[in-house]
């Protein structure tokens, strides 16, 4: 049996309805339709009342899961994907972060972000928002990269008090399978080293993740080893653990699926030369997405992110600097 | 009313005194339409006020002294010195504290609503208000469609009171009327003279009671005339001069007055008797909000979020 990471957050969603009577989805399509990735597939029939289809209204969507979540419920909310959570913007930004620091009233909410590029998606179904709500305080920010995180930082959104962006990667949806869910997780806020190594340091999160194992991989026959550290959560960021691989290996470099300008590459060399300044054996480097709406045609989008193949090339640079 | 006026008097001669830590927003001339608006709700329900209803507030329970704290941030305040003005709330009260963009608490208070009625509760009602340029907003569309496919027991009341800021209502929506939008969300509609404060408790009382009797949501639209300025930074030039002088432009005050004396409810005396009894009321809690503290920035949990392991220690703020 194996479990994909679509069904992983399926499971996590289940579980939660199961176990926690104020939990409830809301969104486009999720009820009776399961979802337009399938990710609520048979919750209704099997909660009935809690998993339900909303109208097209992402501000009302999330608007209406914060006045729940301030009466004491644990909503779910679906974008049906990432690039529309920007109508629902404001709500998440002004209403949902600010509560608790306002009012001392905690929002509990997850709103999921079906994120990233897939094949033939285009501008507006690829869309990798996490740096985005990072830059706002009160929002805790999850960007799992495997199957187990999927299902156990899901369930860990749902059971915190606070606002949690959810983004979860399209591409990883299907093709990402594992043996089974986890008993044990590793909580949100931490960093795991997926891979370690000796001569440089890949730091990144989410899809990013696969490529940059990848690109480790094919270095390794020309004999560099690369650590790699998944950050599983953006926000919170888990400096030490960067640091501390940094430390080890004295060359770093961040890659994001994301824009370049700003962003959580942008964040985490920031604080490895702020704090870290002195452990570097050669300035950091990071690679992004091109500067550019995402584009639709599969080869231009395959050049448009970054993949193993220029993670290597950009880490050939960092280790012969 | 009386002590809604009362307050805000007090509120605008402390900001030309330089004395109110940031804007000031007024109900002048709205004080019929917000009263009405949540003193029918009863503990349980659910109020989210908007700018220019501090009547409103004061009817749901807010106090003058929390109005005070707020406005001279207070530590005390239920704003803590966070936020200000208009923006507070005690929302584990059902008190909702709005944010600046308008519209915005419309879908929020449907929350409210949807989450009671998860947990069973029924005859629950939620009142939220809103301006006429607030209603050009996509948050009072999407809130509103969202509670009529709800059938949420949501009562949006809509003040037109002519201008949203300087904006005109002939800039702002060309409808014939508000009151038209109501059918195309497929709710009830009711107008009512803003000025008039029998009418507007009679209005209130028969949509609050629909929407408690299960009857989905129900929008009240009210004419009058802001009596002032959007704030009270702003001399509101921009109005017309003959609204002044038409029958959209009196005082609910002047004409509740009128009301009671032609009822035999109470003449003048009372009314001056009572209106110096607010204006006691608002002096004692004045006195009291300005002898308490503002927060103290050394003191302050910097801290956005409520799980403390999950608070980014990395922020680039300085390390204590």
């Amino acid at each position: 049996m194996s479990v994909t990471y679509l069904e992983a957050i399926r499971a996590a969603q289940e579980k939660a309805l199961a176990e926690d009577p104020r939990v409830f989805i809301y969104g486009q399509d999720v009820g009776v339709f399961g979802g337009a990735f399938k990710a609520t597939k048979n919750l209704a029939a099997e909660f009935p009342g809690r998993v339900m289809d909303s109208p097209l209204s992402e501000d009302a969507i999330v608007g209406m899961a914060i006045g729940a979540a301030i009466e004491g419920a644990r909503p779910i909310v679906e974008m049906q994907f990432a690039d529309f959570s920007t109508v629902g913007f404001n709500q998440i930004v002004n209403q949902a972060a600010t509560l608790y620091y306002r009012t001392d009233v905690p929002c509990p909410i997850v709103v999921r972000l079906p994120s990233g590029g897939t094949l033939g998606a285009g501008p507006f179904h690829s869309q990798s928002m996490e740096a985005i709500y990072s830059h706002y305080p009160g929002i805790v920010v999850m960007t799992p990269a495997t199957v187990e995180d999927a299902y156990s930082m899901l369930l860990e959104a749902v059971s915190i008090d606070d606002p949690v962006v959810f983004c979860e990667h399209k591409l990883l949806y299907y093709h990402l399978k594992a043996e089974k869910l986890p008993d044990t997780a590793m909580p949100a806020g931490k960093a795991r080293i997926a891979r370690a190594g000796r001569d440089a340091t890949v730091v990144t999160y989410s899809a990013m993740l696969h490529e940059s194992l990848q690109a480790a991989e094919e270095l390794v026959q020309e004999g560099w080893q690369i650590e790699v550290i998944d950050l599983r959560t953006v926000k919170p960021l888990d400096t030490d653990t960067v640091l501390a691989s940094v430390a080890r290996t004295g060359r770093m470099l961040a890659v994001g699926e994301a824009w370049p300008w700003g962003g959580v590459t942008a964040e985490v060399i920031a604080r490895v030369a702020t704090e870290g300044f002195g452990l570097l054996d050669a300035a950091p480097m990071r690679l992004n997405a091109k500067e550019t709406p995402v584009p639709y045609h599969p080869d231009l989008w395959a050049a448009h992110r970054p993949t193993a193949t220029t993670i290597a090339a950009r880490l050939r640079q960092l280790l012969t600097q | 009313m009386l002590l809604a006026r009362a307050t805000e008097d007090k509120l605008a001669s402390l900001y030309r005194a330089g004395m109110i830590k940031g804007g000031v927003f007024l109900g002048k001339g709205q004080e019929a339409l917000s009263t009405a608006s949540a003193i029918f709700l009863r503990k349980g329900d659910i109020f989210g006020p908007l700018i220019r209803d501090q009547a409103g507030r004061l009817a749901f329970g807010d106090t003058v002294l929390d109005t005070f704290r707020t406005y001279l941030g207070s530590a005390q305040g239920p704003m803590r010195g966070r936020d200000g003005n208009i923006h507070r709330g005690r929302p584990r009260e059902g008190y909702y504290a709005m944010i600046s963009h308008l519209g915005a608490m419309v879908p929020v208070v449907a929350g409210g609503l949807y989450a009671r009625r998860l947990r069973g509760e029924t005859g629950v009602v939620g009142v939220t208000s809103i301006g006429d340029g607030g209603t050009s907003t996509g948050a009072f569309h999407e809130g509103i469609n969202l509670a009529a496919v709800e059938r949420l027991p949501l009562v949006v009341v809509i003040a037109n009171n002519q201008y949203a800021y300087s904006t005109p209502n002939n800039r702002q929506f060309a409808c014939g009327d508000l009151l038209d939008k109501a059918a195309g969300y497929g709710i009830a509609g009711y107008k009512c003279d803003g000025t008039d404060p029998a009418a507007c408790l009679e209005t209130l009382h028969m949509a609050v009671q629909s929407a408690r009797e299960g009857n989905g949501p129900q929008m009240v639209v009210a004419t009058l005339l802001r009596l002032v300025g959007h704030g009270e930074h702003d001399d509101a030039g921009y109005v017309d001069a003959s609204l002044r002088k038409a029958n959209v432009g009196r005082d609910c005050l002047e004409v509740g007055a009128n009301q009671l004396a032609e009822n035999g409810l109470a003449r003048p005396e009372d009314i001056a008797a009572w209106t110096k009894e607010a204006q006691a009321e608002v002096e004692a809690a004045l006195n009291k909000a300005q002898r308490e503290k503002g927060p103290d920035p050394s003191a302050e949990e910097w801290c956005a979020i409520s799980t403390a392991r999950l608070i980014d220690g990395h922020s680039g703020a300085e390390e204590e």
